[in-house]
């Protein structure tokens, strides 16, 4: 027996003109068992990944594994003790080709347990790569910050977007 | 509906939405454990299913534990019927590999551990699964991560997963064990989602 429709849209940013360093969504409702951040869009100035930090915590409390393949090999990575979870490694995000982030939180707002976040990510010009990330936190998830970072200066082209989703279990 | 855990424990309600993307049906593991996720009368007015998962097993020394999926129309098909092909990183290198004639789907290091102290995550999607006329196909995303080793024994792993059940039977059970044996941990989770087509 079906409990009702979900996958509800929480919130859209679509980056303007203005040089955009970073997109937040704050005040993250509790209500729903999953989030899903779709991310589609390009860097302004070089080439760079896409980073997400959770709740405003810069310490290095986050770690990834990643699948990458980029048309000729498929190689795999990880990194410890992060201050960002880098959600591609091969499809990054460069000032030519759209880049596609599919972000899935699930069990966000438990109080128990460290959080494990998946992402697939694509690049139709360069790759693809499946990460899986951990905050190491037993925190609900209230906040996510998402940046195009490796250098200082790089921001996010005028027409990128990022939208929140909601799952609600039944 | 599902099996013996109590369904719930987690979830909340929202106001419903108008799209096509619906929940059927929820397990959450209690204290005491559970070897087994069992979804069945599954609804047949869905075109996909979809189902979300947060997952830890009791397997001792390593850090992952890999799944187990089998399905049926009212129980599971324990024959040779199903296939599988994955890919999967270790943090250290990329790997594939594939079972024909096997007796499940078989994940790979789809679940944390307790001796991880991490609860690994995917999704799972069947496509087509009321279609009587064309065998059914599933694929997944699954990872867990450790920040590193787990006693260096099998430490994380991120796979994309796709299988094959060979059978023209409408899907109306599905079911869901570790690999090796062991019970899934408090506080793990199987959503199970319909989407209409």
């Amino acid at each position: 027996m079906a409990a009702g429709s979900t996958y509800t849209p929480i919130a859209t940013t679509t980056v303007s003109g203005i040089l955009t360093t970073v997109v937040t969504f704050n005040s993250i409702s509790g209500s729903y068992t999953d989030l899903v951040l779709v991310a589609s869009g390009k860097n302004g100035v070089a080439t760079e990944n896409l980073e997400l930090q959770i709740n405003n915590d810069t310490g290095a409390n986050y770690s990834r594994t990643v699948l990458s393949g980029n048309g000729t090999s498929a190689t795999s990575s990880r990194a410890t003790g992060q201050t960002k979870i880098r959600l591609d490694v091969t499809a990054y995000w460069d000032t030519t080709n759209i880049s596609n982030d599919v972000i899935q939180f699930l069990n966000y707002s438990n109080t128990t347990t460290y959080k494990t976040v998946l992402c697939r990510a694509n690049n139709a010009g360069i790759g693809t790569d499946a990460t899986v990330g951990l905050w190491r936190s037993t925190a609900a998830i209230i906040r996510l910050d998402l940046y195009p970072t490796i250098a200082s200066g790089d921001y996010f082209a005028a027409g990128s977007t990022f939208t929140l989703y909601g799952i609600a279990a039944a | 509906m599902i099996g013996a855990i109590t369904a719930g424990l987690f979830s909340t309600g929202v106001a419903a939405s108008t799209n096509s993307y619906e929940s059927i049906a929820t397990t959450v593991v209690g204290s005491g454990g559970t070897s087994t996720i069992t979804f069945s009368s599954i609804p047949s007015t869905y075109k996909h299913l979809q189902i979300r998962y947060f997952a830890q097993t009791n397997r001792g020394t390593y850090g992952v534990d890999s799944s187990l999926v089998r399905v049926g129309a009212s129980s599971a098909d324990t024959g040779a019927n199903y296939s599988r092909h994955n890919l999967y990183g270790d943090g250290s290198a990329a790997y594939a590999g594939g079972t024909a004639s096997a007796t499940s789907w078989t994940g790979v290091n789809d679940f944390g551990t307790s001796t991880g102290g991490i609860f690994g995550v995917g999704i799972f999607d069947i496509l087509d699964y009321q279609n009587t006329n064309k065998n059914k196909t599933m694929r997944e995303l699954s990872g867990v991560d450790h920040n590193g080793a787990v006693g260096g024994f099998q430490t994380g792993t991120v796979t994309l997963n796709s299988g094959g059940w060979y059978s023209t039977t409408a899907i109306g059970y599905i079911e869901i064990k570790s690999q090796t044996g062991n019970s899934f941990t408090q506080y793990s989770s199987f959503a199970l989602y319909g989407i209409k087509g």
